[in-house]
């Protein structure tokens, strides 16, 4: 029973801590804010915000009014709306992505390092030769050929092109972790290989994985807005589909429609802003040599 | 060399053992050289190889492509078949494997294929040669200037850590190398073109002004520059960060080091240590970072040769995926491919000859 009451209490205030660090660093906290606030915008805002019912004709590319306070596009819909309800498309194709490519490194990675032997050679070969590839290119050339018909689909498309670079890092943690004291006292105690791998080392590591996830989630919206940009994407109403049918219609060229275009690409710029901002407060959380003063 | 002083015998055996030395050297490097070009081969082989049946056995081939768009203009099925396979004098009908064995035996007599679509009937290699040097030209301009300049705000950043300048540098830094290049290409539009008005947009589509030939005339370089100038801030733009956050973390790790503090002590002047110790040990991983760049500099000119028209390779590449150009694609992929590993093998090289303790490390090996 103590236990019971005493686990929300360890958790409540762990997060109080983590927060409490992360207020420290003003540019860090602003990012995490940034990013809480652009989640909650995109999974929430739409159920607050009406759909637009129908498109205000009066008001082709026009600048921020009462109405429509970022201003409308090329056929008059409303770019607040579309930032509102364009943001769920690009985060979860993000999170798939993120989540995937730590996943696989993870895989790759520990399966290479603890295993050793041909395991390590094979699984290594594979992450060098793809490594050394054009990947961007690749990639390009793919995604207009294979049918990337859902949000998962594409993210788990992405995750396949950025997994390497982690797996690698990953592995080198492993070997270096395995050579700690209170490794080797689990593998002498025998503790058997999932507990020494995921009650011993992967907690440290935790600091890095979290740090390398939001690096997959940066990357991932990335190669999203390039992916749309090429046409390789046909569905949906994200972001960067947005930015990308003004494009299309030349607003980068007219000042009246600038409001088409500043909306959705100041939605994943200030998206990239928080991701990159909060991962350099985390470090700062997690590596405590690098807080300053404290 | 030993046979050059003969009236001094002690060195004569030393030089002896050095030779022995040599030639174990001789042989491991030419093992390593072995080694890393079987690989390159195999690498080559396997891309050439994969594109290839991944491209054919995906469906929207080109004359799917054309059938479909001369179907639209009011011809039969039968009709509009027939006239595809005459404009690609290709037999898509004949089995993926023979055609295959026919593209790789053309392929080492160093045939890439003629394009099929874009340029009917024109030579692969010639397209890419074409195009070619107005990618490595203004990717590679821009690239040396982000390397140098990242080298010397990295070096800044480093020197001034957690000072105002540090944390000003290192956060655009992160924010430049997030933000997609083709958002800060657009932005750049919009603010060079829209709202200051300092450059025309003329200026930002295309290569060169209409009515101007390539040539070594006063004319064509100005006018070349003009057209380079805003597609360069943008992958100079985009790239910068990355090169200064290597420099700063280089740099501060290369300031804990004793040879620094030696020369500190020495009394030697700031700049020298500067300069000959601290900046030239610092930017030696970068200088692999810079080999391997090389190689991925048409990679990377994809977006922004398309959103500013930049006739390059990049350009090519968007459209000839565009129009299903197969030999196009394949082409411009195996040369992507070629250049990238290498680089790479380039990288590797240039580290060891530049880094002695590391020829050292793996000469004892």
């Amino acid at each position: 029973m103590a236990a019971m009451t005493a686990l929300p209490q360890r958790l409540f205030k762990s997060t109080w801590t983590t927060l409490k660090i992360l207020a420290r660093n003003k540019a860090g906290f602003l990012g995490f804010v940034m990013f809480v606030s652009l989640l909650l915008m995109s999974f929430i805002g739409p159920l607050i915000v009406p759909p637009e019912v129908q498109a205000d004709t009066t008001a082709i590319n026009g600048s921020p009014t009462a109405d429509h306070p970022l201003g409308t596009n090329f056929q008059g819909h409303d770019n607040l709306v579309m930032v509102v309800y364009g943001g769920r498309e690009v985060l979860v194709v993000a999170f798939t992505a993120g989540i995937l490519t730590v996943l696989i490194a993870i895989s790759f990675g520990a399966f290479s390092a603890y295993l050793g032997g041909w395991v390590d050679t094979l699984l290594m070969s594979i992450t060098d030769t793809w490594l050394t590839l054009p990947r961007a290119i690749i990639l390009y050339v793919l995604a207009t050929l294979v049918e990337l018909d859902s949000i998962n689909a594409l993210g788990i498309f992405l995750a396949l092109f950025s997994w390497p670079g982690l797996a690698r890092q990953i592995r080198s943690q492993i070997l270096s972790l395995k050579k700690r004291e209170y490794v080797e006292a689990a593998v002498l105690l025998d503790l058997g290989t999932p507990h020494i791998v995921f009650r011993e080392m992967l907690p440290s590591m935790m600091s890095f994985i979290a740090i390398a996830l939001i690096d997959a989630m940066k990357v991932a919206i990335y190669q999203q807005v390039s992916l749309v940009f090429l046409g390789a994407v046909p569905f949906g109403s994200g972001w960067s589909t947005v930015f990308y049918s003004a494009y299309a219609k030349n607003a980068q060229y007219q000042a009246d429609a600038a409001w088409s275009l500043i909306a959705p690409m100041g939605a994943i710029i200030l998206f990239q802003l928080s991701l990159v901002l909060f991962s350099r407060s985390l470090e700062e959380v997690f590596n405590p040599r690098l807080r300053v003063g404290v | 060399m030993s046979t050059t002083t003969p009236s001094i015998s002690p060195p004569r055996r030393r030089t002896l053992r050095l030779n022995q030395q040599d030639r174990d050297h001789w042989l491991s490097t030419a093992k390593y050289f072995g080694r890393t070009l079987l690989k390159t081969l195999f690498i080559i082989w396997l891309v050439t190889t994969l594109t290839f049946f991944i491209i054919r056995t995906l469906p929207g081939n080109p004359v799917d492509i054309m059938v479909m768009s001369l179907m639209d203009t009011g011809l039969s099925e039968e009709e509009a078949q027939a006239r595809a396979k005459a404009l690609f004098r290709i037999d898509f009908d004949k089995p993926v494997m023979a055609q295959y064995t026919e593209f790789m035996n053309n392929l080492l007599h160093g045939d890439l294929g003629d394009s099929y679509v874009l340029a009917p009937g024109k030579p692969v290699m010639d397209i890419l040669m074409q195009r070619l040097p107005w990618t490595l030209f203004s990717a590679g301009i821009s690239l040396l200037i982000s390397f140098m300049l990242g080298i010397f705000l990295g070096m800044i950043a480093a020197y001034k850590r957690n000072s105002w300048i540090d944390q000003l540098l290192t956060n655009v830094s992160a924010i430049l190398d997030a933000v997609p290049n083709t958002l800060t290409a657009i932005l750049l539009v919009m603010l060079l073109g829209l709202a200051l008005k300092v450059v025309p947009f003329s200026m930002m589509r295309g290569s060169l002004s209409p009515g101007i030939k390539p040539g070594f005339t006063l004319e064509f370089f100005v006018d070349a520059f003009r057209h380079l100038l805003v597609p360069c801030m943008v992958y100079v733009l985009s790239t910068l960060g990355g090169w200064m956050l290597a420099m700063r973390s280089s740099t501060i790790s290369a300031l804990g080091d004793d040879y620094v503090t030696v020369a500190k002590a020495r009394g030697l002047p700031d700049m020298r240590i500067i300069t000959a110790y601290v900046g030239r040990n610092a930017s030696l991983p970068l200088f692999t970072g810079l080999a391997i760049s090389l190689g991925f500099v048409v990679a990377g000119s994809v977006l922004i040769e398309l959103i500013f028209v930049y006739q390059g390779v990049g350009l090519l590449l968007s459209q000839a995926i565009a129009k299903r150009d197969y030999p196009l694609m394949q082409g411009i992929l195996l040369m992507l491919t070629i250049m990238v590993i290498l680089s790479t093998a380039v990288a590797d090289l240039l580290y060891g000859w530049l880094d002695p303790r590391i020829r050292i490390a793996s000469g004892e090996k």
